[in-house]
């Protein structure tokens, strides 16, 4: 736990001394948010709840391809190798995907922050705290599939392309279920409606995770 | 003879399939008609792809266990058939819905899923090819294809059952079983399953062997020059 722990500081320090990586970060979600609003240059309130659902989840998959691509490219193999002369590669993936879980949340908050700003939040009866449940259960499976497609992707050349083509079809089924949940939140139906599909949202991500872990250990030999 | 006779099985159980299922009775129904029989074909195409995946995932664990490269070509083999019987699937499919539901593809989510699911095993193809090194392609590639086999999973049993489908048996639709499966249906339909699996395995075994001659080969014709060097 505690060198979970010292692996996660790792990440941050990581992070803010490559802080054009998570300006370039932050800048890419609030450009695309506002490539969105001008490419249907609304007023406010005027996509459908539908479209404006499933544009707000496209921009957090395409942030979250970006963002997570680069956990592994960050460092150099020869710092990677040290690493798991130290600690198990369980604790590795684990600390990962926990760093990027909270990556994840700051990026997903604040684009959801700036999309509600400009393009305004479509009906009257949201319903707030299970949309962010919501978020939070897409920001846990985004990290952990993302996290373990991205070292899958970093082993080959050409991994722009290659993460991109893995991980679609991988996220896709958790994308569905999110954007259904967060369609049932913004019409403010009964929560009782979306009870099977965060069912399906959690046990998609306990599979994902579990299969990260026991994975990872056979691909970090490689 | 010993080792072959699922292979005599096969062809006795396709030609049973094929006859029976094309010359037998069928029940009547109101907007299938004879397009029914396609259950023989069309079903036991996706159950066995099923089957093919699972054991080309099997196989993947397999070689992550035990490292021998053999298991590796055998797993790939699999995923190529059950690409292949995948494509088949889509083609019996899209001329059955144009039939019924008058529509070559409809947006349904079963059909949806599947097609996530190839694009899954292509970008396993992809992932292969972007290697050189052997070994290293098939440790990669066999992590991914558990991964994606995973997700496949929850994507085409879980996912279609949750929303409204026009395939029986999803979303409040009943079950071919309950209504318009007789007992003469079900004794084609079972063993076809079988036999298409057995065709399958057969595809593979061959694809197989096929891949090692190959590998053969190249090693033959890669030493050649360099013995013909050395003796220089």
């Amino acid at each position: 736990m505690q060198q979970i722990g010292v692996l996660i500081g790792k990440e941050f320090r990581l992070e803010w001394r490559q802080r054009y990586a998570l300006n370039g970060m932050l800048l890419y979600i609030v450009s695309t948010v506002f490539v969105c609003f001008l490419s249907f240059s609304l007023r406010r309130n005027q996509l459908t709840p539908m479209v404006w659902n499933a544009l707000f989840w496209i921009i957090l998959l395409f942030t979250a391809i970006n963002a997570i691509a680069k956990s592994f490219v960050q460092e150099r193999s020869g710092r990677l190798l040290y690493y798991y002369t130290l600690i198990s590669p369980q604790k590795i993936i684990l600390s990962k995907i926990l760093y990027n879980t909270l990556l994840m949340l700051v990026l997903a908050g604040l684009g959801f922050g700036i999309y509600t700003l400009v393009m305004g939040v479509p009906g009257q009866d949201m319903d707030m705290p299970l949309f962010l449940l919501n978020l939070l259960l897409g920001a846990i499976g985004f990290a952990a599939s993302l996290t373990l497609v991205a070292g899958i992707a970093s082993k080959a050349e050409n991994s722009a392309t290659l993460m991109a083509v893995l991980s679609f079809p991988v996220v896709l089924p958790l994308l569905l279920m999110l954007i259904r949940v967060s369609k049932n939140a913004l019409d403010g139906l009964d929560r009782s409606v979306s009870l099977d599909e965060i069912g399906t949202l959690l046990a998609i991500d306990a599979i994902v995770l579990a299969l990260s872990v026991m994975l990872f250990p056979y691909l970090w030999r490689s | 003879m010993k080792k072959h006779w699922w292979k005599a099985l096969a062809v006795v159980i396709m030609t049973y399939v094929i006859w029976v299922g094309l010359m037998g009775d069928v029940p009547r129904q109101p907007i299938l008609n004879e397009s029914i029989r396609n259950v023989y074909f069309h079903v036991p195409l996706w159950f066995s792809m099923v089957i093919l995946m699972l054991t080309s995932m099997i196989f993947a664990i397999r070689y992550l266990r035990k490292g021998r490269l053999n298991d590796d070509h055998v797993s790939v083999e699999f995923a190529n058939t059950a690409i292949l019987y995948g494509i088949l699937g889509c083609a019996t499919g899209s001329l059955w819905a144009s039939v019924t539901w008058g529509d070559p593809w409809p947006n349904d989510p079963k059909l949806n899923s599947v097609a996530v699911g190839m694009l899954m095993y292509f970008a396993y193809l992809i992932l292969r090819n972007s290697f050189d090194d052997e070994l290293r392609r098939a440790r990669v590639s066999a992590i991914y294809n558990i991964f994606a086999f995973a997700v496949f999973v929850p994507l085409i049993f879980v996912l279609p059952r949750l929303t409204d489908s026009l395939h029986p048996g999803n979303g409040g639709n009943p079950a071919f079983g309950q209504y318009d499966m007789d007992n003469g249906m079900r004794l084609v339909l079972y063993p076809s399953v079988i036999g298409m699996t057995l065709i399958g395995v057969w595809i593979t075994q061959l694809r197989v062997r096929l891949r090692r001659l190959r590998d053969r080969l190249d090693n033959v014709n890669d030493s050649l020059p360099k013995a013909h060097s050395t003796a220089e």
